[in-house]
């Protein structure tokens, strides 16, 4: 998602001018700061690279075990010793921040609490196995697979779900290319995927990776599917419907029922965008709204860390019609108590990961969903809902739409919602997606999740209020309080140095 | 309707906090919050049971349990490395584990700086221009190297060129990349476990965007000829992709020095160890290709004190931006892991990386020379030399073989109706001459 203007093709992104030291007094939050982060320094400049402590280059020598016609020469890295790494790695942590640093309200990124027990049970001696090892030697692994199938497929309503995608745009692919097999098994030559113009930037990126034309819709006045507009766009080139619900906007498709029969009356498929499941479970499930197949963003949905960026996990469900169009290899239940095997699906698609897929994400989304159980999920996605209701009522910026379910879009107006979102930095707290969907001018896009308490969202809102009411050359001078000052990435962008050799030229 | 609302423990807030926030929002109920139509709710039940903590910890404890006990000597694109506690100690820190992708750089300064750093220790290691900050793994590397020679030479053709011993897995990873803009996968003879590289010009015309090759392959065996392969593949104007891994590029010649264009692999041979597969996907390749390249980049800016930061860059190629027009739909990435496989070469410095590397090589040629000496069974197959792995011929069927192993508790692979594979790495090293012994037994 997006949350930055495109950073060498912005006409108005750049930094502003570089003021003089001293300035952040004049700026600096009064109250209701949650958080400031450290700011390491060594003459002038913030924590050096590794290669600036010390670079070492050693020469492969006559001692090697090869013949010098197959080795490199020499190899050049940093040589430091265990307590100064320790050191170097912990004041980099110091510079960053992580949900348990504070809100994190990133729209249509769910980034809530990863409970601690599930690092423990994912590090677990008996989860680092080989995936060639043998089925029988791997009856624990098959067996959590095939129960976390199972609790997927119930929680989505779907009926067979392969664990094997790697992150939510893995599933996608997985999805797009399950019921392109399946067009393609009916001798159905189906060139189109549908998505609408508020939809994930992942989904058009599928489509067109997966070999379909794509054909944007455009959404109605509420926000929502247009159903004109759709009945106009399908038609015996659709193979796909991409859809998440509810959408970016954080609106139900109510829709849902006509949408699903008008794309199945062309022959096309309904693939649900796993991204906002964190709003419906317990209340709604794709499979029961006639999504044919769907994928999960367990790292979202099922709090699993996010890593800076990764790895996540991304299972594909499908209807029992589409169960033969797996990725290989698939695990299940054998009939006679002899335990559990993996086998290749009739018309399997093949695979999308080199192996099983990120499995100690996968590890760590079962013992979350187990913990939480039928009354804990429901209550997950009812707490959601609420706090971003709740967080939406108590701000001063204008939130169009509505009603909301976990995240909603509110709008920065006349201000600049990316010098917005720096300012709100400055208030301790992480600021949402910004400019995206662009639905909305100047979003905002906001999803609190379940983990942040009425007093956590009431900071929020106050940090959100403060920054309303501040006035363009203040918005502009942010961040004061961060690691770093405001980053110029258009620069970045125009003169890419992108490892320390680009820095020595 | 009968819901139970207090349910997650990981959601703060009690009764009168909902109340208020009910009465703000104007709803009397949380349920009125669901603006979803009668047919499509959902008013059934998952049927999954909650536990305590205690209890869900000991499910999975259970279930796993449920593996066998082996002593593994398997790789084959997964390794095993012992990784330093300091990794897993200091890629715990809830400020990097927590964390999402660097949008916002100026509170994300440690991890872009991480990542930068990961960057140009593949740049080091592969002598190339520019890394990515990660792929899913080694297999979707492959397949986004297939996508990228297909843009950089529109011109010449559409034919994927892959050894014939590619591994499976890999192989149907690459075929899915490959479908959507109708690229071929053909494969080109091996000889020895090693390119035949009169095999491979023959099959090399001007239709072929993309060879590729790995060093170590996937039998364990080194390249002897990798220059001729990548002059080959200049003189058809083809993209030359090579498959390795952090370990083995330490000591193994230097891939641009072989004219490749593009490095994928397993970032994730340091800093992992074996999780059923899981693992980060390396990607290097010239400047030339730099906006055609998928995934995240992380590059140097300058900050309103005009003091050096970093920030992630040229996300013009990137899905959230270019939509059906981006380099790749990859978002979600594995940064977490690469930042594992940096401190894992951080703790090692340069002499440690490359002693590993050269163990690699010594622990494969004396086990093989070992096992070469069981009745029944020959190593290594192929006249080479092996840096980690290598295969084996047994006189008895490899999958009884295999499967006495595992009875004695060993894990290797059959690769073969009388072909093993076997691995060994610092991780397993100590279990060598109880290995050599079972084998001596059921060989």
């Amino acid at each position: 998602m997006s949350d930055e203007t495109p950073d060498d093709a912005a006409p108005d992104g750049g930094a502003p001018e570089p003021e003089a030291g001293g300035d952040a007094e004049d700026h600096a939050p009064e109250a209701g700061t949650l958080y400031d982060q450290a700011r390491w320094t060594d003459d002038g400049e913030y924590e050096p690279l590794l290669a600036e402590k010390d670079s070492t280059e050693v020469e492969i020598g006559d001692d090697s075990p090869l013949p010098d016609d197959l080795t490199r020469d020499s190899l050049e890295l940093p040589a430091l010793a265990e307590p100064e790494l320790a050191r170097h790695y912990t004041r980099l942590s110091g510079m960053n921040y992580g949900v348990d640093s504070g809100p994190f309200p990133l729209g249509s990124c769910t980034m809530k609490y990863n409970p601690k027990f599930t690092e423990r049970a994912a590090a677990l001696p008996e989860a680092a196995v080989h995936p060639d090892r043998s089925a029988a030697s791997v009856q624990g692994t098959l067996e959590l697979q095939a129960e976390l199938q199972d609790y997927l497929g119930r929680i989505g309503g779907m009926d067979a779900v392969t664990l094997q995608p790697p992150a939510g745009a893995a599933g996608e692919f997985t999805g797009i290319r399950i019921a392109a097999a399946y067009h393609e098994a009916n001798g159905d030559d189906r060139t189109e995927v549908v998505i609408p113009d508020s939809a994930h930037g992942t989904n058009f990126a599928t489509a067109a990776m997966a070999g379909f034309d794509v054909v944007e819709l455009p959404s109605a006045e509420d926000g929502r599917v247009d159903i004109d507009a759709l009945e106009a766009a399908v038609g015996e080139d659709t193979a796909a419907l991409m859809l998440t619900n509810p959408n970016t906007l954080g609106l139900f498709e109510r829709d849902i029922e006509r949408v699903a029969e008008i794309v199945h009356d062309a022959g096309g498929l309904l693939y649900y965008d796993g991204a906002n499941l964190n709003a419906l479970l317990g209340r709604a499930r794709p499979g029961d709204m006639g999504f044919d197949v769907m994928h999960y963003n367990v790292h979202k949905t099922f709090a699993t860390p996010h890593g800076g960026g990764g790895p996540g996990a991304g299972p594909v469900g499908v209807t029992e019609e589409l169960a033969e169009f797996l990725p290989t290899p698939h695990v299940r239940e054998q009939g006679d108590d002899s335990g559990y095997e993996r086998y290749e699906p009739d018309r399997s698609i093949g695979k999308v990961h080199g192996f099983s897929g990120n499995w100690l994400v996968l590890v760590r989304a079962f013992a979350y969903i187990a913990r939480l159980g039928d009354a804990g999920l429901a209550d997950a996605s009812a707490r959601a809902v609420l706090n971003a209701n709740y967080l939406a009522s108590q701000i001063d910026y204008e939130v169009p739409y509505g009603p909301f379910h976990h995240e909603f879009v509110a709008s920065a107006g006349e201000q600049d919602a990316a010098d917005a979102a720096k300012r709100m930095l400055d208030y301790g707290v992480h600021p949402p997606t910004t400019k995206w969907p662009e639905i909305v001018d100047e979003a905002l896009m906001t999803e609190p999740t379940e983990a942040e308490s009425r007093g956590s969202l009431d900071d929020l809102a106050a940090a959100f209020d403060a920054v309303a009411a501040e006035d363009d050359a203040t918005l502009e001078a942010a961040p004061e309080r961060t690691a770093a000052r405001r980053i110029d990435q258009v620069t970045a962008a125009r003169d890419p140095r992108l490892s320390w050799h680009a820095l020595e030229d | 309707m009968t819901r139970q609302t207090s349910g997650s423990p990981y959601a703060p807030g009690d009764a009168a906090d909902t109340e208020a926030m009910l009465d703000a929002v104007g709803a009397d109920g949380v349920e009125d919050l669901f603006d979803i139509p009668e047919p499509v709710r959902f008013d059934g039940e998952f049927g999954i049971e909650a536990h305590s903590e205690r209890d869900a910890r000991r499910l999975v404890e259970r279930t796993l349990g449920r593996n066998d006990e082996l002593t593994e000597f398997m790789g084959r694109g997964h390794y095993d490395h012992y990784v330093p506690a300091l990794v897993e100690d200091l890629a715990s820190r809830q400020e990097f584990l927590t964390s999402y992708t660097q949008y916002q750089p100026e509170v994300a300064q440690g991890f872009l700086q991480a990542l930068f750093e990961y960057q140009s220790m593949l740049v080091e290691l592969t002598g190339l221009d520019v890394a990515n900050c990660s792929m899913y793994d080694a297999a979707t590397a492959l397949g986004e190297a297939a996508t990228l020679s297909q843009r950089v030479r529109s011109v010449s053709g559409d034919r994927i060129l892959v050894p014939d011993q590619l591994r499976e897995g890999k192989r149907d990873v690459l075929a899915a990349y490959a479908d959507g803009p109708d690229l071929s996968v053909e494969t080109y003879p091996t000889d020895e476990g090693t390119v035949d590289v009169e095999g491979l010009a023959d099959a090399l015309d001007g239709d072929v965007a993309m060879v590729y090759a790995e060093n170590p392959t996937v039998s364990g065996a080194i390249e002897p000829e990798l220059g001729a392969v990548g002059d080959l593949a200049d003189e058809r104007d083809a993209l030359f992709v090579l498959g390795s891994d952090p370990v083995a590029l330490a000591l193994l010649e230097r891939p641009a020095d072989v004219g490749a264009d593009v490095v994928v692999g397993e970032a994730s041979a340091l800093g992992a160890g074996t999780a059923y597969g899981m693992g980060a996907g390396l990607f290097a390749t010239r400047e030339a290709y730099l906006r055609q390249v998928p995934g995240r980049l992380v590059g140097v800016g300058e900050d309103a004190t005009e003091r050096r930061a970093f920030t992630l860059t040229l996300q013009t190629r990137e899905q959230h931006i270019r939509k059906e027009r981006a380099t790749s739909n990859i978002c979600t990435n594995q940064a977490l892991l690469a930042l594992r496989t940096a401190i894992h070469v951080a703790t090692l410095g340069p002499d440690g990386l490359v002693d590993l590397a050269e163990d690699c090589v010594v622990l494969a040629r004396d086990l093989a020379a070992r096992l070469d000496e069981v009745s029944g069974v020959r190593a290594p197959v192929n006249d080479r030399h092996h840096f980690r792995e290598f295969q084996a011929r047994t006189d008895q069927p490899a999958a009884a073989v295999a499967s006495d192993l595992e009875s004695a508790g060993f894990a290797v692979h059959v690769v073969g109706e009388h072909r093993i594979q076997v691995c060994v790495t610092d991780a397993n090293e100590p279990a060598v001459d109880r290995f050599v012994d079972a084998v001596t037994e059921v060989a």
